[in-house]
């Protein structure tokens, strides 16, 4: 156990705000769960009462009939965003005497970093460098990543969760968003920053980080495990795994959609649902490439001359 | 006084006449300016009834409901808040305040960054000496540059915790889908503008971070040197898009000019305008969308196709 390189990485003034993201980022799941399970809880009570579902007020929080429903923003909603102000003020204040900002030797083009990493909210996609060429990991992910989120509103035809936390109400939508947010996004991010070390090779927290390690890793492409040797054949080969991918998963994850969200299935357009598939399914296939990576060593599935997948 | 108004017209009595007027303007203000001062002090003892104040402050501060709405309503800075909101919807619990805190973390970077380019040249030969300067000479130097570094770090985790918040409560449904997708351009303009600030100081660590980043830009696909189909379409290192990106084939001087003029002009242009569509929109769209009541799958009433 190395303290001193755990601790340098650690303590990187740019480490921090990743290291301050974790709790923040479980304190607000919880916080969220917490209204979700009570929300839920009521709506049990509300589905399986239909005379108090009439006269309830809807809300986990007390309310009586004399109550004003609406209140004053001054003072009532101001008080809270000067409030926030301070805190956050405090916070920078405290934060911007204690921790320096990095600043590093003058900028070198003939002494390259090892490791050389982009800004943390980008470790991610560098991370997505180890298992995609660069055209896709730094080009036509962010592209995706970015349609993907605008056409969210725009393919959950679910009418209900509008305005509360709720799990059961949504379980697909907030699923599928939590994988996406927590697993693909913030945990990539911890391993860019806390576990890849020189070379972009991994190194446990508290491993040395070892400049001269070398890794003998023989990773194959999939058409070369099956014997494929002409490139007209790999690339037919490719298409058709890939192709297969889609389709396969298409139909497994179009089986389970129809029959765990019924309502959701027959409310869809023809174009809502392709798009949600299309989005699931590049959005599946991330850990599906990297696993395959991982323990079968294989590089790329499709090989052609222009690009490899 | 006829008499005195023939002298005061006539040659000789010029003299006199003018000595009679300034005796007669003594004698007034004798009396003319106890009068005044005393309405003076009566007026300036109730300083909310001056001209000035009532000119700035269009109404009353006594602690009555109209007077509260008026305290929003009559305010530039506060009026895109409606005059009253649902008693819940001021619950932290509910919108953990992430929009406005990453609002008021922008407001705090426009500040310190506004401060900061007072000492900073975009230019190879001063950039990293400037921010030298900044921590070892300047007053309050290192505070700002520190301030500024750990709001935009915090700007990105409040802009991905306000996104995470909108989703968990469904805030983006029907009727706030377009808000939603100028939130997401919000988001990627706060990357962009962290993005370009990592290389003003132009250190190791800004330095290949950026080269890392716009590397990527090298494959894109049918526009990057390396990307697929980019050398079929005649894309080499001196007319792709990332030659583009950073005014040359490295990351130099021009790309530092590039990058300090996306960061303190191009993009805050940009997202401001973003803001304030987004900001609007949220009172267009109904204000925030909850707390709401709870709605049973029971009462939806599936639309006739």
């Amino acid at each position: 156990m190395d303290w001193k390189q755990l601790w340098e990485i650690l303590s990187a003034p740019d480490n921090v705000p990743i290291i301050a993201m974790i709790p923040l980022l479980a304190f607000y799941i919880y916080l969220a769960w917490k209204q979700a399970h009570a929300n839920d809880l009521l709506i049990a009570e509300l589905a399986a009462d239909p005379a108090l579902a009439k006269t309830h007020h809807r809300k986990t929080w007390p309310f009586r009939p004399g109550w004003q429903k609406e209140v004053h923003v001054w003072p009532f909603l101001l008080r809270v965003e000067f409030l926030a102000a301070i805190i956050v003020t405090i916070i920078l204040m405290v934060w911007s005497i204690t921790l320096n900002a990095p600043l590093e030797e003058p900028a070198n083009p003939n002494l390259t970093m090892n490791p050389a990493k982009a800004p943390w909210y980008f470790l991610g996609l560098q991370e997505m460098l180890v298992y995609f060429d660069p055209w896709i990991a730094g080009v036509v992910m962010p592209t995706l990543i970015i349609i993907g989120l605008m056409v969210i509103p725009y393919i959950d035809t679910n009418p209900l969760g509008a305005g509360y936390y709720t799990w059961k109400q949504r379980k697909f939508a907030i699923g599928t968003f939590l994988f996406g947010f927590v697993i693909l996004w913030v945990s990539m991010i911890f391993i860019g920053t806390f576990i890849r070390g020189p070379g972009w090779q991994w190194f446990w927290p508290g491993q040395t980080w070892d400049h001269n390690r070398l890794i003998y890793e023989v990773n194959r492409d999939l058409p070369d495990i099956f014997g494929i040797t002409s490139n007209f054949w790999k690339g037919i080969f490719g298409a058709i795994v890939v192709g297969g991918y889609f389709i396969v998963g298409g139909l497994i994850v179009n089986g389970l959609f129809r029959r765990s969200n019924p309502k959701d299935y027959k409310r869809m357009s023809l174009l809502q649902y392709s798009l949600m598939m299309t989005f699931f399914l590049i959005m599946v296939a991330l850990p599906i490439k990297i696993l395959i990576r991982l323990l079968f060593h294989i590089k790329y599935v499709w090989i052609t001359p222009w690009f490899n997948i | 006084m006829p008499e005195e108004v023939s002298k005061g017209n006539g040659n000789n009595g010029k003299k006199g006449g003018l000595l009679g007027h300034i005796r007669e303007d003594l004698e007034s203000l004798k009396t003319d300016l106890p009068a005044k001062a005393k309405e003076q002090v009566e007026i300036l003892s109730k300083p909310t009834k001056t001209q000035v104040y009532t000119s700035i402050f269009r109404h009353k501060h006594d602690d009555t409901p109209r007077n509260r709405a008026l305290g929003v309503l009559s305010n530039v800075f506060l009026h895109l808040h409606p005059a009253k909101i649902n008693r819940d919807a001021v619950r932290y619990s509910y919108t953990w305040g992430m929009g406005g805190i990453t609002f008021y973390l922008f407001f705090v970077l426009t500040l310190t960054g506004v401060l900061l380019m007072f000492y900073y040249h975009p230019s190879k030969v001063q950039a990293f000496r400037d921010v030298l300067y900044l921590e070892h000479d300047v007053p309050y130097g290192k505070l700002l540059r520190n301030m500024h570094r750990w709001a935009a770090h915090l700007m990105v985790i409040a802009v991905e915790l306000h996104m995470f918040r909108v989703f968990l409560t469904g805030s983006y449904k029907k009727p706030r889908e377009f808000n939603w997708t100028v939130g997401v351009i919000l988001l990627v303009l706060t990357l962009l503008l962290s993005f370009t600030g990592y290389l003003l100081p132009d250190d190791q660590l800004g330095f290949w971070a950026v080269t890392v980043g716009t590397n990527m830009a090298r494959a894109t696909p049918l526009l990057g040197h390396e990307g697929p189909f980019g050398a079929q379409l005649g894309m080499t290192p001196y007319n792709d898009v990332r030659f583009g990106l950073l005014g040359g084939s490295i990351v130099d001087a021009n790309a530092l000019l590039r990058s300090y003029i996306w960061h303190c002009i191009g993009i805050p242009i940009i997202a401001s305008v973003f803001m304030i569509v987004h900001f609007w929109r949220v009172r267009k769209d109904g204000g925030i969308s909850g707390p709401a009541p709870v709605v049973l799958d029971s009462e939806i009433k599936e639309a006739k196709k």
